[in-house]
């Protein structure tokens, strides 16, 4: 297995909708990654594409269609999905590009826009239910998410305000966030708890927003960093995924398994035994505030139902003792699917070099993991890096 | 590290599937899979790749719907919006690392539930420059096709010739669809589609399923298995955008098929490939890609065909399950069934259309119209 290193990263502005087409976007996330590793399209021996459901764009095929933009011309180019979990999932393919030993530098962008889906992107997610079980239903995703939240609160006893403190929490952090959507500086736990109800107990800063977007990041492996002298790289110490079941009725919901073993999966390639100890700071998707809580137990960061105390007591607090999402995650920054890469692989690299600029850790910080969820509740992918 | 197929499971190619849902194609085809290795992929598979396109599919994230059938759940799982040979290239990377020692790749046409075939092929058009203009997509087939036809110098007949070899085959192979006793006339007098290319030259949808189970060197060992090793595999893309590519010869090929040689450490393949399974969904594609794989000289692959080179008892037998015009066009599956019937005719087990003393073997694949994107895999038997 060689070594693999993250060289470069880079992502435009999340916006509700973006002038740029979904090519130019990844062309100009692209040339930020490659621009800050220090290298060019010629460097790069093999280009992953990670983009979410094709019916955003109304392009079948959205790869192919991307291809020039994120620099895969005559070049070999996959893309990879994993629902909302490909945020995570196309570095891990990036990995085993260059762990494989069959490429030395990949190039990963990772596109979504979703705001030439009208009225609004979530008619698209009326096509991923079971066409027999749940679509006569007509369900949503704000609505199963609701049943999820419910549930988690239920089990553990949690208070409503103590997961708005996790929105407060990351649209406070976004404010250092040269791309982000929703940053707020002033935003209290009361706005969060007097904001609309979309589907009890979901409100409208509950959730985050929907987004155009691209990021990218540059993987290399060991040989080449070291010939090239390149100074900021972060290690990939460890890799895991995990799909459970597609009958999301049947499995209880307050605590994701599937999160749980992707991690252990990642902890022991990265020689990690006490996440809690071992890990500085974490990057856990967030698109739904509760989400966040129940990541971090996922995670093995805090024991089931303890992740809203530690959020109650600050300690995921940027210059708490573990820092979450001090990126501002997807609730601050915004939540292109599959280009929210930007908060988690980007993040923990920048974080990890030295470059957050106004969002870095006070603290010296050496390991990170970064994590995304997807598909219907059931895709947990983790990457674990260190300085 | 070698990484060799230890199991293939394939359901029959057909029109329609009215009996079957795709859960339970994609189950038939692993359960074949897993019973011919000898593994349980509850316990000895660490990965499992599926490789499927949402609007085929007719889902919005259609990788939620695979974990059950193949017994994936609570396991790696991923999907690769490619065809099979690129899931198989993924699955072949992850074995690489020494993360994985048992990966499964999975592909499946179900597309006798689509209503709109041709709309969905339409929307992966440019929707800006291309998508605009109205046309159906098969006249980007039509266009390369008389590109290739002039630029090469080869006569239509060729075209006829291919379309023959490749349903006659078909009749030897009791898992196609559209094995047919045709002759170069019914294909010359077929209807005319996209000129120059007429009904018979292009492939009929079809349903099936494809699932290969790979394993690393030490693992094949401990499970007692006789692997077909991918010896070499590589794959790429020339420009998606139809006004910058090259029209007249498949670029992406050709540079797949030079990075599947290099690591198969393959330097003439004319001699050095004992049979090949090329991309046929359109009858000038199988040409177009033995050129580009190195296989025929430019411009000389339609007159090889009409003298029966390529035939199951020629220099080169290309095709010889009856390829896509024969077995029909099963979409992403269609790189995997390819690898698939390779490895079955290196095992000796392909039957009443089984080759003799065959070792290596080479698979070919195309994303289909509107793409210019491809795979190529390398596979032999013995050391």
């Amino acid at each position: 297995m060689k070594k693999v290193g993250v060289i470069g990263a880079g992502m435009t502005l999340f916006r509700r909708r973006l002038q740029e087409t979904g090519k130019e976007m990844c062309f100009e996330a692209a040339k930020m990654a490659l621009e800050s590793a220090g290298l060019t399209r010629a460097d790069v021996d093999m280009v992953v594409n990670g983009t979410a459901p094709d019916a955003f764009d109304g392009v079948h095929m959205k790869g192919e269609y991307l291809l020039d933009g994120c620099g895969g011309y005559r070049k070999p180019y996959t893309r990879v999905f994993t629902g909302g979990g490909t945020g995570v999932f196309s570095s891990i393919a990036g990995w085993w590009h260059v762990a494989s030993g069959l490429a030395d530098v990949v190039l990963v962008v990772n596109e979504e826009k979703m705001s030439s889906c009208q009225p609004h992107p979530q008619s698209v997610f009326a096509h991923i239910w079971d066409p027999i079980l749940d679509r006569p239903l007509k369900p949503n995703l704000i609505w199963i998410f609701a049943m999820e939240m419910n549930r988690y609160m239920h089990v553990y006893g949690v208070k409503k305000e103590d997961i708005a403190r996790v929105a407060v929490k990351n649209k406070r952090n976004a404010v250092g966030h040269p791309c982000a959507q929703l940053a707020d500086p002033n935003i209290t736990v009361d706005d969060v708890l007097n904001s609309e109800v979309l589907a009890w107990p979901v409100q409208r800063l509950d959730i985050s927003p929907p987004s155009d977007g691209a990021s990218a990041v540059v993987l290399a492996s060991e040989d080449f960093i070291r010939r090239r002298r390149i100074k900021d790289r972060a290690w990939i110490s460890g890799v895991g995924w995990c799909i459970d079941s597609t009958m999301w009725t049947d499995r209880d919901l307050h605590f994701p398994e599937y999160v749980a073993r992707a991690a252990k999966q990642a902890y022991k390639m990265a020689k990690i035994s006490d996440p809690k100890r071992q890990i500085d700071f974490a990057e856990p998707y967030d698109p739904f505030d509760y989400k966040e809580l129940h990541h971090l137990e996922g995670l093995l960061l805090a024991k089931k139902g303890e992740a809203p105390v530690l959020t109650r007591e600050g300690v995921t607090e940027r210059d708490g003792d573990l820092p979450v999402c001090p990126s501002g995650g997807l609730l601050g920054v915004g939540n292109p699917i599959a280009a929210t890469m930007g908060m988690k692989i980007g993040e923990v690299f920048w974080q990890l070099t030295g470059q957050a600029g106004k969002r870095q850790i006070p603290h010296e910080v050496h390991t990170g993991v970064s994590q995304a969820w997807g598909d219907l509740m059931q895709y947990g992918c983790v990457m674990v890096m260190s300085s | 590290m070698r990484v060799g197929i230890i199991g293939v499971g394939m359901t029959a190619f057909r029109p329609s599937t009215p009996e079957y849902s795709w859960k339970e194609l994609m189950f038939e085809a692993a359960s074949r899979a897993y019973a011919d290795a000898g593994v349980d992929p509850r316990t000895d598979v660490d990965s499992f790749l599926t490789c499927a396109e949402d609007y085929y599919e007719g889902f919005g994230i259609f990788d939620e719907f695979v974990p059950d059938q193949l017994g994936a759940t609570l396991r790696r799982m991923c999907t690769v919006s490619g065809d099979g040979l690129q899931g198989l290239a993924n699955a072949f990377m992850q074995i690489q690392t020494g993360l994985v020692n048992v990966a499964v790749v999975e592909a499946h046409s179900k597309i006798s539930d689509l209503l709109t075939l041709d709309g969905v092929i339409e929307h992966a058009l440019d929707p800006i420059w291309n998508k605009p203009l109205g046309g159906h997509p098969y006249l980007v087939a039509g266009l390369e096709a008389d590109a290739f036809l002039r630029q090469t110098r080869t006569s239509p007949k060729a075209l006829a010739a291919v379309v023959v070899k490749n349903r006659t085959n078909a009749l030897r192979n009791p898992l196609a669809a559209y094995g047919a006793a045709v002759d170069e006339d019914h294909v010359l007098r077929s209807e005319e589609r996209f000129a120059p290319l007429r009904a018979l030259d292009i492939s009929n949808p079809a349903d099936g399923c494809v699932v290969l189970v790979l394993a690393s060197e030490a693992a094949a060992k401990k499970l007692h298995a006789n692997p077909v090793w991918i010896r070499g595999i590589g794959w790429s893309s020339d420009s998606p955008s139809l006004e910058t590519r090259d029209w007249s010869q498949a670029v992406y090929a050709q540079l797949a098929a030079q990075m599947a040689y290099r690591l198969a450490k393959v330097r003439r393949p004319v001699s050095e490939i004992d049979f090949a399974e090329v991309d046929d969904r359109f009858s000038y594609k199988e040409l177009q890609h033995l050129e580009a794989l190195g296989l025929a000289k430019k411009g000389e692959a339609g007159r090889n065909v009409m003298q029966g080179e390529y035939g199951s008892d020629g220099r080169l037998p290309v095709n010889v399950s009856g390829g896509s015009l024969g077995c029909g066009n099963v979409f992403e599956a269609t790189g995997l069934h390819r690898a698939a019937e390779v490895a079955q005719q290196l095992r000796g087990e392909a039957g009443s259309h089984q080759l003799d003393g065959v070792r290596i073997g080479l698979a070919q694949s195309w994303r289909f119209v509107p793409t210019a994107t491809g795979a190529v895999a390398v596979l032999g038997v013995g050391r």
